[in-house]
């Protein structure tokens, strides 16, 4: 198995800022929009947003929750592993709002597929967006394309892009890994 | 995340104490499920599950057709009360009938202890025992733990008392094995005639003395007295019963703590509770009836999920 450095924590550093910053442009004052991280992997990257928004940008009172998406996926008793759930925390209503979706790679696109009907269980919203840090290009197996994107990267299909977040694996990174 | 060691949810007995955590973390989820705007999620839309209550049932029916409902699955009701058991059709005849609808999941009610064990023997479908006679109701105890987690942070450690009629209790039975299994201290607390001999063969105590029982516990778990189970007077009268072993604000509140009632319902207000107690904050008896759903949802999402397509 070997692995490639696709971006350092500076790297990363320079891309949160951009999509911060690209996010006040659309929403300014964030007064009707929801940030909503895809679990499991997407949450650190809504949390990184959020905390450059406030603290960088002095934007206040963001809404932000996260979305497991277990029970909406369309590969139930097709894999070899049970499918793992994981915890929802949306303490505001959807309804009417601007929702955001936060996840930290795009790939075939089934995860937004299903994170699209699962955010219906919280009402109809006006919008709803896609912010992504890794955008695999050419594996979509679905029309889902993202508003803001980080690094379009292009990996074949045996290829893994992975995320490292300092609050999980202890540092910043994205590698490509293959074998 | 781990799957179940079993096929087939018979009994607690069949069950390990890894199981009974992965359905209670699954239901965890199912809880904050079913209290969106929205309680339903499409997991199990290619599923059919059978209800077949061959014997009366109002909570554990619904409870379980929410479920079903809930996880978007395809549900049939059957009740023995207006189908051809009646005509003198065998179980598994009647069962195998409904799996030749492609059905894939069974849900099973029955009055003859060890009648899901049977059946799961001889037909191709995932089985759920929704109470076989005096032997196991599984779900009601994995709800009743659930429950007791949920008050109390976990189960393990905790002191339970099973009050009333052990001898016909299949609730009492299947509490017992998931609450040693989860390292809770259990007793069994009612009528000598009403408890079973060598019942401390597994592993809990037995206690006559209501008021020792109740200083003694944490939770306690009023049965209901199943008159129609008992074909002898097995006390001398539902006043005298009342007397020794039913419980009221007056007792509880010369205990030295604030202990934890439940009760699987239906309750005969009056005899083993009184309303006061059913009514108080100290009963846990309504979130008994929502956790049901959810701790049925995890244990039908669960076993669906091993279902080969």
């Amino acid at each position: 198995m070997s692995q490639k450095l696709l971006l350092s924590a500076k790297e990363i550093d320079i891309i949160l800022h951009r999509l911060a910053c690209q996010l006040i442009e659309n929403h300014t004052h964030f007064k009707d929009t929801v940030l909503i991280g895809v679990q499991p992997r997407g949450t650190f990257l809504a949390d990184r947003i959020k905390q450059i928004l406030e603290k960088e940008y002095q934007v206040t009172d963001i809404k932000l929750g996260y979305l497991d998406i277990t029970f909406y996926r369309d590969d139930f008793r097709r894999g070899e592993k049970p499918l793992e759930a994981n915890k929802t925390h949306i303490d505001f209503v959807v309804e009417d709002k601007r929702v955001v979706f936060i996840d930290d790679v795009l790939y075939t696109g089934r995860s937004i597929r299903a994170a699209l009907t699962a955010v219906q269980s919280f009402g109809r919203p006006q919008e709803i967006e896609l912010l992504t840090l890794i955008d695999r290009r050419f594996s979509r197996h679905l029309p889902i394309q993202p508003n803001y994107r980080g690094r379009q990267v292009d990996a074949i299909n045996q290829e893994k892009v992975k995320v490292h977040w300092t609050e999980n694996e202890g540092e910043d990174a994205v590698y490509l890994v293959s074998g | 995340m781990s799957e179940l060691s079993v096929d087939h949810l018979l009994g607690i007995k069949y069950l390990n104490e890894k199981d009974i955590h992965l359905i209670f973390e699954t239901a965890d989820h199912f809880k904050e499920v079913i209290n969106r705007p929205i309680k339903k999620v499409p997991s199990l839309r290619d599923i059919t599950i059978a209800n077949l209550f061959f014997e009366n049932s109002t909570r554990t029916r619904l409870s379980f057709e929410l479920a079903e409902k809930r996880l978007s699955a395809d549900v049939i009701n059957f009740s023995a009360a207006s189908s051809s058991v009646k005509k003198g059709e065998t179980l598994i005849d009647t069962v195998n009938n409904i799996l030749s609808m492609k059905v894939d999941m069974v849900i099973m009610r029955h009055p003859n202890p060890g009648a899901g064990v049977f059946l799961s023997k001889h037909v191709d479908a995932s089985i759920i025992n929704a109470g076989d006679g005096a032997h196991e109701h599984p779900t009601q105890a994995l709800l009743d733990s659930f429950s007791i987690r949920e008050r109390l942070g976990e189960v393990g450690g905790k002191k339970i008392v099973i009050v009333g009629d052990i001898l016909h209790s299949r609730v009492a039975l299947s509490n017992i094995f998931a609450l040693t299994l989860q390292g809770a201290e259990v007793k069994v607390c009612g009528p000598k005639t009403l408890i079973p001999k060598y019942i401390e063969k597994l592993g809990v105590q037995v206690e006559t003395d209501l008021k020792k029982a109740l200083a003694w516990c944490d939770v306690a778990n009023m049965l209901r007295v199943q008159n129609e189970r008992m074909e002898i007077s097995y006390f001398p009268s539902t006043r005298e019963y009342t007397q020794q072993f039913g419980v009221n604000k007056k007792l509880l509140d010369s205990l030295d703590k604030e202990i934890v009632i439940m009760h699987p319902g239906p309750i005969n207000r009056g005899v083993e509770i009184t309303s006061d107690v059913a009514d108080s904050n100290q009963a846990i008896i309504l979130d008994q009836v929502q956790n049901g759903v959810a701790v049925r949802m995890a244990v039908i999402y669960l076993l669906a999920s091993k279902i080969k397509r």
